[in-house]
C-alpha cells in the first residue's frame, strides 16, 4: 500500500493497539497531526503542556498495563517531555513518545526549534531512535513497542524527521522482530528456585517484600497464593502498592522511610527477606549497612542489574515474578507444610504485638482538618473502588499511608524520581482509559501548581478527575524537613498566597469545593463524587501535620521518629519527637 | 583491580555515546577505550579497561549487557588473554643521540614510520609493560608527540589437555 510517512505512522500505531495519543503539535509534525485527522480510530488527547502529555501517556500506561504514547514536536516540545520520561523510565512504565525533528538535511545545524533529543533522552529511557529513512518507519515502531513494554518496561523514544514523516513510501508491517542483543529472561532458574522453597521452608522470620515489578508483572495473584499457602507476612514498596491487600491479615503495609513501625521492625528482624520485584531502593532500606542485619536474601527480578546494586543477595532469581512465583508455588505445593506451620504463628503473633503498639494513626482534631482523616473519607466515600494518583511530598505519603488498597494498578505516584506535578496528568491518562471509574489525585497546594493548566484537558475531554489538594500553604514535605533538621528555619517553602482554588477551578469550567473544618470534609468529598465533572477540592488543612513514622535520611530503618510520647519501654529506646 | 572488558555491539550510530554514557552517567571509570569493527561490519567490538571493585565490576558487566545494542560481554579479568596497544612517538633527538634511538626502536621491535631532518617517527606495539619502559628509554630523546592507541584485547585460545 502506497503511503506517506505520517500514514505509515499512523496505521502502525493502529496494528499495535493504540486507541488513544497525548500530544501537543508544532511546525514539523503536522503532516503525522495531518494524518491523524483522518484516523478515527484514534483519539488524539490535546494537552496544555508536553509534560503534562507524557505523564498523561504514563497514567494510561499504569492504570491499564498497555503501551501509553505521547507525540509532540520537535525542540521545545520534546524537551518538555524528558521529566515525564525520566519520571517513567525510573518506575519501569512503557510508554512510546513520539517526537518530531527538523527535516534530515538540517539535523545539526541549529535549525529553528532543533534539539537533539536523542541526545538528551539518551540516559532517561530505555531505548531511542532516530528514523532517517521511511522504510525504517514501520519496524522501528514494531520494536519501539515490543522494547517499551518486554522486560523490564521502559520509556523509548522515536524521533521522526519532518521529511520522513513527510515522503512517500509504501506500507509494510513486519511480522516479527529480530533483535540479537535483546532477550530478557523470563524464566527463573529451576535450581535456584527450589534452594529458595528449601531456605523458605526453614525460616523462623521470613518477609516478602513487593515492589512495582509484581503488579507490572501482574504477579499479584501468585504472590497472595505465595503468601498465604506459607503464612507468611508482606510488605509493598510504594510502587509495590496494590499488588497485596493492604487490608489482608498479612499486610504489613508499606517499608522504609515513611513505612509502617512493624514493617520495618520485621524487616530487621527477619533470618529471611523474599525480595520481588524490588530494587532495594534508599528510601526502603535506610542505612545500608544497618538492613536487615540478620536476613539472608531471595532476591526475585526480571531485571540482572537490580540483583546486588545495593545489597548483598544469598539467592539471585533473574525472571518475571510470575512465572517464578508460580514455580515457586509448585514446587513448595509438594512439601510438608506443617514444617513451618507452628514457626510461622509464632512469628506473627511477635508482628501482632508491634502492630498493636504502634499501629499507623494520628491525632484527630475536631476544629482543624488532619489530612489523614481526608484520605480515611476519601477511602470511605469510594469503598475503595477508585484509581488513586497522588503528587509528591507529604500528600503522596498520607496517601500511600492512609488508603487501603486492594487491586494492583490502582496507585499511581511517582516513585523513583519523585515529580510533583506528576499525580493530576496522570489521574487523567487513567481516566481516559477508564472513562467511568472514579479517578482521584490526591495533591499538594504546590505540586498542583506545576500542572495545573491541564485542567483545561479534564474539562474539555470530559474526564471527571476529581483533585483533593491537601492544602497547607506550605511545600509540606520540605517543611517538615526543615522543621525536624534545620532548626526550623523555613526557608523558601512558604507559599503565601496560592490561588484561590475554587475560583480557579470555576474559571477553567470545572467545579471548586472547599472544606474549612473535619465536618465540612465528608460532604465535600459526597459532592464531588456526585458530579460528572473535574472537581478541585481545597481541603484547608492542619499546616504543621507530619508524616510519621519518619525514618531520617541515613539512618536505619528501625530508628523511626514518632509523634507521640512512647508508652512501653522497648518504644522508649527509639528516638522520639515530641 | 583493573578489568578489560571486551563488548560486542550493533555497529550502529550512537552506540558509543550509549556505552560511553553509561559510564559517565553512573560514575564508573574507563582509562582507555577502543573501538573498531569485525568482519561483519554491522558489529563492533569494544575493548574498555576499567578500574573498581569487583561489585562495581560486576554491575558495570550487567549494565553492559543491558543495553539493547550490545551483543555480548565479556569481562578478560577472567580468562588467560593478549592485550596490545600502539603507540606513535615523534622524538628529535639530539646528533650524538640519534643511532642509540634507532637502536633501541629495533630492540623493541619498533618501526620508524616517518623521519625528517630531526625526528624519527617511531611505531610500537605491545603490552602496557612494554609501552612504559619504551617511553621510559625515550625521554631523553626530545619527546614530542606520543600518542597511544587504546587498549585491543582478545581471549587465548584454551590449549587442549
Ligand atoms: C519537580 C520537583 N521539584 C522539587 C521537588 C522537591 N520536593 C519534594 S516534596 C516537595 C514539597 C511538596 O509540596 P506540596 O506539593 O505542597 O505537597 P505537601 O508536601 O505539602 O503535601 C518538594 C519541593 C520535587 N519532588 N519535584
Amino acid at each position: 500500500m502506497k503511503a506517506t510517512g505520517s500514514q505509515i505512522i499512523v496505521e502502525s500505531l493502529k496494528k499495535e493497539g493504540v486507541k488513544h495519543i497525548f500530544g501537543y503539535p508544532g511546525g514539523v509534525v503536522l503532516n503525522i497531526f495531518d494524518a491523524l485527522y483522518d484516523a478515527k480510530d484514534i483519539k488524539l488527547i490535546l494537552t496544555r503542556h508536553e509534560q503534562g502529555a507524557t505523564h498523561m501517556a504514563d497514567g494510561y500506561a499504569r492504570s491499564t498495563g498497555k503501551v501509553g504514547v505521547a507525540l509532540v514536536t520537535s525542540g521545545p516540545g520534546a524537551t518538555n517531555t524528558v521529566t515525564g520520561i525520566a519520571t517513567a523510565a525510573m518506575d519501569s512504565i512503557p510508554i512510546v513518545v513520539l517526537t518530531g525533528q527538523v527535516p534530515t538535511m538540517l539535523i545539526g545545524n541549529d535549525a529553528f526549534q532543533e534539539a537533539d533529543i536523542v541526545g538528551i533522552t539518551r540516559p532517561c529511557c530505555k531505548y531511542n531512535y532516530l528514523v532517517k529513512d521511511i522504510n525504517d518507519l514501520a519496524y522501528t515502531i514494531k520494536e519501539a513497542f515490543y522494547i517499551a513494554s518486554s522486560g523490564r518496561p521502559g520509556p523509548v523514544v522515536i524521533d521522526l524527521p519532518k521529511d520522513v514523516s513527510a515522503a512517500q513510501g509504501k506500507f509494510h508491517w513486519p511480522d516479527k522482530l529480530n533483535i540479537r542483543s535483546y532477550h530478557p529472561t523470563l524464566e527463573g532458574n529451576r535450581w535456584m528456585i527450589e534452594k529458595a522453597a528449601e531456605k523458605i521452608t526453614r525460616s523462623k522470620k521470613p518477609v516478602i517484600i513487593a515492589g512495582g515489578g509484581v503488579i507490572l508483572s501482574g504477579a499479584s495473584d501468585e504472590l497472595r497464593i505465595f503468601a498465604e499457602f506459607t503464612d507468611i507476612p508482606v510488605t509493598t514498596t510504594l510502587m509495590g502498592i496494590g499488588a497485596f491487600p493492604t487490608n489482608h491479615p498479612l499486610s504489613l503495609g508499606m517499608p522504609g522511610m515513611h513505612g509502617t513501625y512493624y514493617a520495618n521492625m520485621a524487616i530487621q528482624e527477619s533470618d529471611l527477606l523474599i525480595a520481588v520485584g524490588m530494587r532495594f531502593d534508599d528510601r526502603v532500606t535506610g542505612k545500608i549497612d544497618a538492613f536487615a542485619p540478620n536476613a539472608e536474601i531471595i532476591h526475585i527480578d526480571i531485571d540482572p542489574t537490580s540483583i546486588r546494586k545495593n545489597v548483598d543477595v544469598d539467592i539471585p532469581i533473574v525472571g518475571d515474578s510470575t512465572k517464578v512465583l508460580f514455580t515457586l508455588n509448585q514446587i513448595l505445593k509438594d512439601t510438608d507444610k506443617p514444617q513451618w506451620e507452628e514457626i510461622r504463628k509464632a512469628w506473627i503473633k511477635h508482628i501482632d504485638e508491634w502492630k498493636k503498639a504502634r499501629p499507623l494513626t494520628y491525632r484527630f482534631d475536631e476544629n482543624i482538618i488532619k489530612p489523614q482523616y481526608v484520605i480515611e473519607k476519601l477511602y470511605e466515600a469510594t469503598e475503595g473502588d477508585a484509581i488513586i494518583a497522588t503528587e509528591v511530598g507529604q500528600n503522596q505519603m498520607w496517601a500511600a499511608q492512609f488508603f487501603k488498597f486492594k487491586k494492583p494498578r490502582t496507585f499511581l505516584s511517582s516513585g523513583g524520581l519523585g515529580t510533583m506535578g506528576y499525580g493530576f496528568p496522570a489521574a487523567l491518562g487513567a481516566q481516559v482509559a477508564f472513562p467511568d471509574k472514579t479517578v482521584i489525585d490526591i495533591a499538594g497546594d504546590g505540586s498542583i501548581q506545576m500542572n495545573i493548566q491541564e485542567l483545561a484537558t479534564a474539562v474539555i475531554y470530559d474526564l471527571p478527575v476529581k483533585v483533593a489538594i491537601l492544602n497547607n500553604h506550605y511545600l509540606g514535605m520540605v517543611r517538615q524537613w526543615q522543621e525536624l533538621f534545620f532548626n526550623e528555619r523555613y526557608s523558601h517553602s512558604y507559599l503565601h498566597e496560592v490561588p484561590d482554588f475554587v475560583k480557579l477551578a470555576e474559571a477553567y469550567g470545572a467545579v471548586g469545593l472547599r472544606a474549612e473544618k473535619p465536618s465540612d470534609v465528608e460532604p465535600v468529598i459526597r459532592e464531588a463524587l456526585r458530579v460528572r465533572k473535574p472537581v478541585f477540592m481545597d481541603f484547608v488543612i492542619d499546616w504543621k501535620e507530619k508524616v510519621y513514622p519518619m525514618v531520617p535520611a541515613g539512618a536505619p530503618i528501625d530508628q523511626m521518629l514518632f509523634e507521640e510520647e512512647p508508652k512501653t519501654k522497648e518504644e522508649k529506646k527509639l528516638k522520639v519527637i515530641k | 583491580m583493573r578489568h578489560t572488558i571486551s563488548i560486542l555491539v550493533e555497529n550502529k550510530f550512537g552506540v558509543l555515546s550509549r556505552v560511553a554514557g553509561l559510564f559517565s552517567g553512573r560514575g564508573y571509570n574507563i582509562e582507555s577505550i577502543s573501538v573498531g569493527e569485525t568482519l561483519d561490519p554491522k558489529i563492533s567490538v569494544m575493548t574498555i579497561v576499567t578500574k573498581g571493585e569487583e561489585a562495581i565490576v560486576e554491575q558495570i558487566t550487567k549494565q553492559l549487557n543491558k543495553l539493547i545494542d550490545v551483543i555480548k560481554v565479556q569481562d578478560l579479568f577472567e580468562v588467560d588473554h593478549v592485550e596490545r596497544e600502539m603507540v606513535l612517538i615523534k622524538v628529535a633527538p639530539p646528533t650524538q643521540l640519534k643511532a642509540e634511538a634507532l637502536r633501541l626502536a629495533e630492540i623493541f621491535r619498533g618501526r620508524v614510520v616517518d623521519s625528517s631532518q630531526k625526528t624519527y617517527t617511531i611505531e610500537i606495539t605491545g603490552d602496557e609493560k612494554k609501552i612504559e619502559a619504551f617511553a621510559e628509554l625515550m625521554k631523553p630523546m626530545g619527546v614530542k608527540e606520543f600518542v597511544r592507541s587504546g587498549k585491543i584485547a582478545i581471549a587465548r585460545e584454551k590449549i587442549r589437555q
